[in-house]
């Protein structure tokens, strides 16, 4: 994967698979230049014989083939910049990933284009589920749910119409540009 | 910024549209794109931007974008299927923003599959 925008889509297409309603992802920057980029789902979790393997490239639900490079790929670039990847997940519960990046390190991914990733999410899934993103930088906080543009629509207008789609997009711009503008991972 | 306020303005227009819709109930194209770790890596997601933008630039309504797992052809990424309501599939390969915008104006509007991008083409040149 070229940036970390593209890991977290990865990710969530895990949590769609797991038949979530809720996936929030929460992306924060501290002073010190670490990055804790949490994702959440309700979906059916897993037990966690298997959450413990869910690292391991040959440890996958998949029966077409032995293989599932997804978490490990993402746990990889994090540990190169000395951060680490932590999945805990329960049966029925949900799983929640967390990676932890130190974007000062020189091996850092850049953080790519966020925007695209959640509106790609949100724009394929235009009823189900709802996302979340909850952005902090020691400058600012943004936030994007769906659940606030679903109220405010009323239930005859879906995500789908164009002009919603225009304004989610131009929505995941503004915030991302606001928390993280001008800075680069 | 971005208001809440201005969805009410959205749904309005939007509310307004619809009800004229409503009668139109002509069968959806489907448009299928590779979404797994392999194909984000080989490039989906911009493909998908790029079917998605060009839909809505040419005010297309009967067109649907969807995502799908891993098929097991890697080295192909980024595949798209192409589904017309006579239910024919044109698997495309290794598709990029531009072949995806030929492919929305050849294919999804015209009706004449893209040849040179399919599965078909790639496996002879092989």
């Amino acid at each position: 994967m070229r940036d970390l925008s593209l890991h977290l889509l990865d990710l969530a297409e895990n949590s769609l698979r797991a038949d979530a309603s809720l996936i929030s992802l929460a992306l924060s920057l501290q002073e010190d230049g670490a990055l804790d980029v949490v994702l959440e789902d309700d979906g059916r979790g897993m037990e966690q014989s298997f959450a413990q393997r869910a690292a391991d490239p040959f440890a996958t639900t998949r029966t077409t083939r032995k293989v599932g490079l997804g978490l490990p790929l993402a746990a990889a670039n994090a540990e190169k910049t000395g951060g680490f990847l932590r999945l805990d997940s329960l049966p029925g519960q949900g799983t929640r990933v967390h990676l932890r990046l130190m974007t000062r390190h020189v091996d850092c991914l850049p953080l790519g284009d966020l925007p695209e990733t959640m509106s790609t999410l949100v724009l394929t899934h235009p009823d189900r589920p709802d996302f979340v993103l909850a952005l902090r930088s020691p400058q600012a906080e943004g936030r994007f749910d769906t659940r606030d543009i679903r109220r405010a629509l009323g239930p005859e207008v879906g995500l789908q119409e164009p002009e919603v789609m225009d304004y989610i997009k131009q929505l995941l711009i503004e915030q991302c540009q606001t928390v993280f503008g001008g800075l680069i991972l | 910024m971005k208001t809440l306020e201005e969805l009410e303005a959205i749904r309005q227009k939007t509310l307004a549209r619809i009800s004229l819709r409503k009668e139109d109930k002509e069968e959806a194209v489907r448009v299928v794109i590779g979404m797994a770790t392999c194909g984000i890596a080989a490039g989906a997601r911009p493909v998908l931007t790029a079917f998605m933008d060009e839909i809505g630039r040419r005010h297309l309504r009967n067109v649907q974008v969807t995502q799908t797992g891993c098929v097991g052809m890697c080295r192909l990424e980024p595949m798209v299927d192409v589904i017309t309501p006579d239910g024919n599939k044109v698997t495309y390969v290794k598709v990029n923003p531009e072949k995806a915008r030929m492919i929305v104006a050849d294919h999804v509007v015209n009706g004449h599959p893209v040849t040179e991008y399919t599965i078909g083409a790639a496996e002879q040149q092989a």
